[in-house]
């Protein structure tokens, strides 16, 4: 098994001190090469009833810009690497991808003891993830194509104060899950607000139950609400890159292969012409 | 024209010799390649009325040669196996140099075949083609399409996504209703108590192997069937009735060079739309390449919808429209098997719908909505309206079927010209 590589629980405290460091050196890379992260474009302002519209939330994300795929990778390694993998992804890969330098990749995102050219794996072990959350923690390789950029972007923004939860946490795109709201430092914390609704009638009986209105921020945060969007938004750019690290070349090549083509047809179409004069 | 060859192919005429020297000679001497191509290429005349639905064919003859080409490539890193399959398409997706495309023009090459496929079937619909003389060539088709949904879902089971599993465990089940042996057999077929490591394994070997050949032999028998009764066309006329002095059709033109030519403008055409997919929409919005076979196979885990890919969802229309699965099971095959009467059920006088009346023409397109109806339904979820119209649509395609007797004969014709319309570009 690949998760299972003998680092143990000490290889995991060190990953998850790892992260925290690499959370405070906070991007010296990407914010260098990035010019800037958007989170600096901060809007105090909070809309009112803020995630009524959640369902029609929307990523937005453009995995053509590197500088958010990179500001993406650091947040994953920061935050999610401690219990997600990217199993089917190589470090050097993303180096390459993202135009991280070697020495960089190796000075703030490989783990301590591993090659560029391994697997984006986490340390802590399957069987410590099972007991601890009920569940390993997913792969989230292929995740932003099995359940799309929207759902992760709806995912990491509706985490809500939930006491009856083991984890204190629920969650609106993924009722009881069983992941913490591992960014409530950045994110703060919120609480759902209900409100009453009919949802109509069953054997003469009106139905009332409480459905989710929005949310009500109850203790802030490190980042501002749009800081806390920026943040979310590059990381799940990051998770696309990774879903399809091709993606870019693919496109790219794609412009020429159908010029080519076109040129192609319209050449054959003159020599069908030309034959077809014969024909009356 | 008289002079025939041993095997009954035209002669060469007198002044167009073949050369009784070098390679060449050598070569046909030893191997008809000549004559091959003078009595199925130069040689072979086909109506000069094609029009645009006569390209399909030779798309399809395409697609499946590009099928059996990046399949090839795509074995040489796939690896069967419950614990491998998955891996091995994700490491062809990222790891193999341009494994992406190849994989892309696979997956999407198969969605393309069905395209052509039934935009081919439906070009018989529209003018006869599968009328006296060309009865066998139309079931020999219907065989080539039986063998093409084996082919795809079992190619679609292998990259064991959860939608292939899950896909797989509705389809093969289906079997299961059959009286008496449905148990046993399902058993039989899957090598296992469930879809496992052995159904993987013996898809695999049918995907590439057994299925592959059958598709090769039948589609050799397609082609060598339609040389023999020589193409329909547009205006459902027999060129072979209006023949000039020097034997030749009237209203034939040699295959080669003029439809060869004009099929590769075609093949142009339908590159440049399989390339958009290809290269800008690879999974077209989950229609060419669902969401959920991005999730590993999870036999603890039902996807939300479980739905075939497009190609077979009319059929999968009609079996959830019926309450009683075995009864959907075998409306479900009837509606394939309808396919392989329509010589018989086809009364009409006339055999292209340009000399048929409303009621034949109302009629196709009916069933054409139906299909298409059908298609849609099958992919959303089996409840309320969606059942009703697909019962709707389900009767309105048998009836399309069960009717023909009647409204073909019944049905007012136009006089049918001598000759074909053509006209010169």
């Amino acid at each position: 098994m690949r998760t299972d590589r003998g680092r143990g629980r000490r290889g995991w405290l060190a990953a998850a001190l790892l992260s925290v460091a690499v959370a405070a050196t906070h991007g010296a890379w990407a914010a260098e090469e990035a010019g800037g992260s958007p989170e600096a474009a901060a809007n105090p302002e909070v809309p009112a009833r803020f995630g009524a519209d959640w369902q029609s939330w929307h990523a937005a994300n453009d995995v053509s810009d590197i500088p958010s795929v990179q500001r993406g990778a650091r947040n994953f390694v920061s935050y999610c690497l401690g219990c997600h993998s990217l199993k089917y992804e190589r470090w050097s890969r993303l180096g390459e991808d993202l135009g991280v330098p070697p020495r960089l990749l190796q000075q703030d995102l490989l783990p301590p003891g591993d090659k560029p050219a391994q697997y984006i794996l986490t340390s802590m072990p399957a069987a410590d993830a099972e007991a601890w959350f009920g569940k390993t923690p997913p792969d989230l390789t292929l995740m932003a194509r099995a359940r799309g950029q929207d759902y992760l972007y709806q995912f990491l923004k509706t985490f809500y104060v939930d006491p009856a939860r083991q984890t204190g946490a629920n969650n609106l795109r993924l009722p009881t899950t069983a992941m913490p709201h591992v960014l409530s430092e950045l994110e703060g914390l919120k609480r759902a607000v209900y409100k009453e609704a009919n949802s109509g009638a069953e054997g003469g009986q009106a139905i009332h139950q409480q459905v989710f209105d929005h949310f009500e921020q109850i203790a802030p945060g490190r980042l501002s609400a749009a800081e806390y969007d920026g943040f979310v938004r590059d990381t799940v750019n990051f998770l696309d890159y990774v879903s399809e690290p091709t993606q870019t070349a693919r496109r790219a090549l794609g412009v020429w292969v159908v010029l080519f083509l076109l040129v192609f047809t319209w050449l054959a179409w003159l020599v069908k012409r030309e034959y077809w004069k014969d024909v009356h | 024209m008289s002079v025939k060859t041993a095997t009954g192919a035209p002669a060469r005429l007198p002044g167009s010799a073949a050369p009784q020297k070098g390679l060449w000679a050598w070569l046909n001497k030893r191997l008809p390649v000549d004559e091959f191509i003078t009595s199925q290429l130069t040689g072979y005349y086909a109506p000069k009325n094609f029009n645009i639905w006569y390209f399909f064919g030779s798309l399809a003859l395409f697609v499946l040669v590009m099928q059996l080409v990046t399949g090839i490539f795509l074995t040489m890193f796939y690896q069967p196996g419950e614990l491998t399959s998955f891996d091995s398409v994700e490491y062809i997706m990222r790891e193999v140099d341009f494994g992406w495309l190849i994989r892309y023009l696979h997956s999407t090459g198969a969605s393309a075949f069905f395209i052509v496929v039934y935009l081919h079937m439906f070009r018989a619909f529209l003018y006869g083609s599968y009328r006296a003389p060309r009865e066998l060539l139309w079931l020999i088709g219907m065989l080539v399409y039986l063998a093409l949904m084996a082919e795809a879902f079992m190619g679609y089971v292998l990259p064991w996504g959860n939608m292939s599993f899950w896909g797989a465990q509705v389809i093969v089940n289906l079997f299961g209703t059959i009286p008496g042996i449905g148990t046993p057999l399902v058993e039989w077929i899957r090598g296992d108590y469930g879809i496992a490591d052995a159904t993987l394994d013996r898809f695999f070997a049918l995907h590439v192997v057994a299925l592959p050949l059958a598709l090769l032999l039948l589609v050799m028998l397609h082609l060598v069937a339609l040389h023999q009764s020589g193409s329909n066309n547009p205006d459902g006329i027999e060129i072979k009735e209006k023949v000039g002095p020097d034997g030749k059709p009237l209203d034939g033109i040699p295959f080669h060079p003029y439809y060869t030519v004009k099929d590769v403008v075609g093949v142009g055409v339908f590159l440049v739309l399989f390339a958009l997919v290809v290269f800008f929409k690879p999974t077209l919005g989950g229609l060419f390449l669902e969401a959920p076979n991005f999730e590993p196979a999870n036999p603890m885990s039902t996807p939300e919808h479980i739905a075939p890919v497009w190609y077979f969802t009319p059929y999968y229309a009609i079996l959830r429209a019926v309450p009683d699965q075995r009864m959907g099971a075998l409306l479900m095959l009837l509606a394939v098997v309808s396919f392989l009467f329509l010589p018989w059920l086809d009364r009409s006088p006339v055999k292209s719908m340009r000399y048929r009346g409303w009621i034949s023409r109302t009629a196709l397109a009916l069933f054409a909505v139906s299909f298409v109806a059908l298609g849609y339904l099958g992919l959303q979820p089996a409840e309320g309206l969606y059942v009703v119209l697909a019962r709707i649509f389900a009767a309105i395609y048998f009836a399309f079927f069960l009717l023909m007797p009647f409204y073909s004969r019944v049905d007012a014709v136009k006089p049918v010209p001598d000759r074909v319309t053509y006209r010169a570009h």
